[in-house]
């Protein structure tokens, strides 16, 4: 596998950071080269929050990249934010119930995509499985790891969550479902809905 | 020296973590610390681990008692370490100035940030001269600079080593990203590498009855006679120079044949490596040179791998505005290859960016 | 019906607002307690409002008054320097309980036994906020912070500093010292406008303490919070005016 780079954005508090985790950790389960790293600033609290995960079966190098194969950004203004990682090979993706005025899509991509995460969460599953939904997506868009691997690492990073609650298992796995299947059926479909 | 673990195993953790269980795998006894970013996570750990494993931690009043805390604790035979960055490494000069003195084995972690002043939290290479010739010495110091995970933990346990076992204040130095990123990596227990930690003992507090067994030890880093004086630091420049072949590590590719040579540190040298590759593979004979040790540096074999072809231009990257560049030219003097520079400051380096500077230059 | 806005201070600086603090912090009220101050003093264009490193950082541009970031515990210092060489400046001094009790201690100690003018504002929330909730000063027996994971052990670490009192021991009787909280607003308007009359009055030093939040580090909901301000903080940190030249004043 060559190198896979994906940036993750959303407000703090969504849960990008614990996606970003349990995609890495899956990466790094399956034997394959992995960097993660969030972005870190002043305030512990507000701000976009963004995550950077490397891929590869080969050594990785710097940490960080100007350019990504993925952007997926979990709210509007994480689109502004991520949209200069986005180049002519990028795939960006947002959730298709963002208002978003044209100007702060990304000039360059190979493919602006618009999936229904959010929607989808609220009516079908859980709103809190929304960024669950995002990580199927993720890996639907890239097959940075096999769909195994990523309920594996779901599975052990909310072992304790799942003890509690049996049912939050099934919820999660079809959310990791879901969002890959909507992943993979933009990609045969085409440019996304701006909303 | 206990086991911290069974047998060795990969994780998958972030640098800050990594430093935690080296330090512990390594036999260090007791971490004073302050909070600065991005350094805590060091000490979070530690205190979270200390109690399992019997060691020490206090969170200190400021950075200055931290390093003094620690000088203290390896005079009196301990093995004893801090982690800081920025702002608090400036600090801990005064400290680290008294451990260079005298020749005290402290071994401290540096993760570098913004700078100057409070800059910014997240990352940097500009406390290359800070910690390489910091306080009012000479820089008689070992400071190694990371690039990995896995150095990070391997030079963890050989900083113990090599504080100890030269007594020069030795120096891990990292930065933000590598910090707080997570990357895999191998825990071991030294004896598995067949790694022997050097024995600690102590400079006060020694064994046995006065004016009987021994004398009493009066150590002090003061001296009344400039003669004294100089008589004392040329003696430790001495020391230093006999060491230095033992201690010199770097690390270098395509030097023999090539028009320009990179050089780097830390992780900017994981991207110069990456663009050697693509340059290479589009036909320009670039080449790398990455210091491990910035002190003392690798001078002879730079220049040694300078003058193989030789290299027309040596392009120094750093994310500084010209620290390892002015470290490098002191070690080369007389050197006449063309030197050429890739400043930004507190900014990561992509290969792209080093590629495409080549080509501007070339 | 007509929305009733809360008024904001003029000495406010409009630009930066919405704050960067968390939602829960006490920062935010005692920062509108300083603004309203500094209006009803009216002394906007004499203030010169230096901040520490760690969540007090946050108000370096807060004020429509001249403002200096200054480094981990140097706030003291600088305002010192300010006012020595400006005296008819009016040097607030903000910052945390890391940089007042900790790092900056020295500075603090000695600038009250100096009897320094200044005006000194130290937010005590238990703990390094910014930093991601390390051990602080003023951190309680048995509680937990990253750096005492485990509760605060007081055989290991000693107890809880209390700043105020051991400043109005160094301190001669023209000095200010008072240690108010966040959940006493109109106490903690009247404790700052003394202290800044102190300064105005070219009396002498003034200090005052104040007990805040910080959910975001402690962990807690609503309701815990205001338990742990109130029920736990005050137990160990005496509200009141503990040395005033203005009378007898609140005990």
């Amino acid at each position: 596998m060559s190198l896979i780079k994906i940036a993750l954005a959303g407000e703090g508090g969504q849960g990008v950071q614990s996606v970003a985790e349990i995609l890495a950790e899956a990466a790094y389960n399956e034997n394959k080269q992995t960097i993660y790293i969030p972005n870190f600033g002043l305030e512990q609290r507000g701000g976009v929050s963004i995550a950077f995960i490397q891929v590869s079966d080969e050594r990785i190098g710097a940490p960080k990249f100007n350019k990504a194969d993925v952007v997926v950004a979990l709210s509007e203004r994480a689109i502004g934010r991520t949209s200069g990682y986005s180049d002519m090979n990028t795939l960006f993706v947002y959730d298709s119930g963002f208002m978003v005025k044209p100007e702060e899509l990304p000039r360059e991509a190979k493919k602006i995509i618009g999936i229904p995460a959010v929607d989808t969460a609220n009516r079908q599953l859980h709103p809190k499985v929304f960024n669950i939904i995002i990580m199927g997506a993720v890996i639907g868009l890239t097959n940075v790891v096999s769909f195994e691997a990523a309920k594996e690492a779901l599975e052990s990073k909310l072992a304790y969550k799942f003890e509690k609650n049996p049912d939050l298992r099934e919820l999660n796995f079809k959310a990791l479902a879901i969002g890959k299947e909507m992943a993979e059926q933009s990609l045969k479909e085409g440019v996304g809905n701006n909303a | 020296m206990p086991q911290i673990f069974e047998a060795s195993k990969k994780a998958f953790i972030t640098g800050n973590e990594a430093i935690a269980w080296a330090a512990l795998a390594a036999g260090a006894e007791i971490m004073f610390g302050y909070p600065i970013t991005p350094q805590n996570e060091v000490m979070h750990y530690w205190t979270r681990l200390a109690p399992e494993y019997g060691k020490g931690f206090l969170q200190t009043e400021d950075e200055l008692s931290a390093g003094f805390t620690v000088c203290g604790a390896v005079q009196s035979g301990k093995k004893a370490f801090t982690a800081t960055a920025g702002p608090g490494n400036v600090l801990m000069q005064e400290p680290f100035g008294m451990a260079e003195a005298m020749r005290l084995p402290l071994f401290a972690v540096i993760q570098q940030r913004g700078g100057p002043s409070s800059g910014t939290v997240v990352y940097s290479q500009q406390e290359v001269t800070l910690t390489t010739y910091g306080g009012n010495g000479e820089g008689h110091r070992i400071v190694y600079s990371t690039a990995t995970h896995q150095e990070i933990y391997d030079y963890t346990i050989k900083g113990f080593n090599t504080a100890w076992k030269y007594r020069f204040p030795t120096f891990l130095l990292g930065d933000g990203y590598q910090a707080k990123m997570r990357e895999p990596l191998e825990m071991y227990n030294p004896e598995e590498h067949g790694i022997e930690m050097v024995k600690t003992y102590p400079l006060v507090g020694l064994q046995g009855k006065i004016g009987e067994d021994r004398e009493p030890q009066h150590l002090c880093n003061i001296y009344s006679l400039e003669e004294e004086l100089y008589e004392v630091v040329l003696k430790f420049a001495a020391e230093y120079e006999a060491i230095t072949p033992e201690l010199v590590e770097y690390e270098e590719k395509g030097c023999e044949d090539a028009e320009i040579i990179i050089l780097s540190h830390g992780v900017v040298s994981r991207a110069a490596d990456d663009a050697v590759k693509i340059l290479r593979a589009q036909g320009i004979k670039a080449g790398y040179f990455r210091p491990i040790t910035l002190r003392p540096f690798p001078q002879k074999q730079l220049r040694e791998a300078i003058n193989r072809k030789p290299a027309r231009k040596l392009l120094i990257a750093e994310s500084a505005y010209g620290q390892l560049d002015r470290l490098t030219k002191q070690e080369i003097y007389g050197e006449t290859v063309a030197i050429e520079n890739l400043f930004m400051p507190g900014v990561g380096i992509i290969d792209y960016d080093i590629i495409n500077k080549v080509k501007s230059i070339m | 019906m007509g929305m009733i806005a809360p008024a904001i201070p003029k000495s406010w600086y409009l630009p930066s607002k919405p704050h960067k603090f968390c939602p829960g912090c006490g920062h935010g009220i005692v920062l509108k307690a300083l603004g309203e101050t500094i209006d009803e003093l009216e002394i906007q264009d004499q203030v010169v409002f230096g901040c520490d490193i760690g969540c007090s950082l946050l108000s370096w541009n807060f004020f429509a008054c001249d403002s200096t970031q200054t480094h981990h515990g140097r706030t003291t210092p600088v305002m010192v320097g300010i006012k020595r060489s400006r005296p008819e400046l009016i040097t607030i001094g903000y910052m945390g309980d890391g940089g007042g009790y900790s790092i900056g201690s020295q500075h603090l100690l000695n600038s009250a036994v100096r009897n320094e003018k200044v005006t000194l504002i130290l937010v005590n929330n238990t703990n390094y906020g910014m930093t991601g909730g390390q051990m602080a000063p003023t951190t309680l027996p048995g509680q937990k912070t990253e750096t005492s994971p485990f509760g605060r052990d007081v055989d290991l670490t000693g107890y809880p500093t209390r700043g105020p009192e051991f400043i109005a021991e160094l301190t001669p009787d023209s000095a200010y010292v008072a240690r108010a909280t966040v959940s006493k607003y109109k106490q903690l308007r009247r404790f700052l406008r003394n202290a800044l009359r102190n300064q105005m009055e070219g009396n002498g030093f003034s200090f005052v303490e104040v007990l805040s939040t910080c959910p975001t580090n402690w962990r807690t909901n609503a309701q815990q919070t205001w338990h742990f301000l109130e029920d736990e903080m005050e137990q160990y940190f005496p509200i009141g005016e503990i040395k005033t030249p203005f009378g007898k004043g609140d005990k």
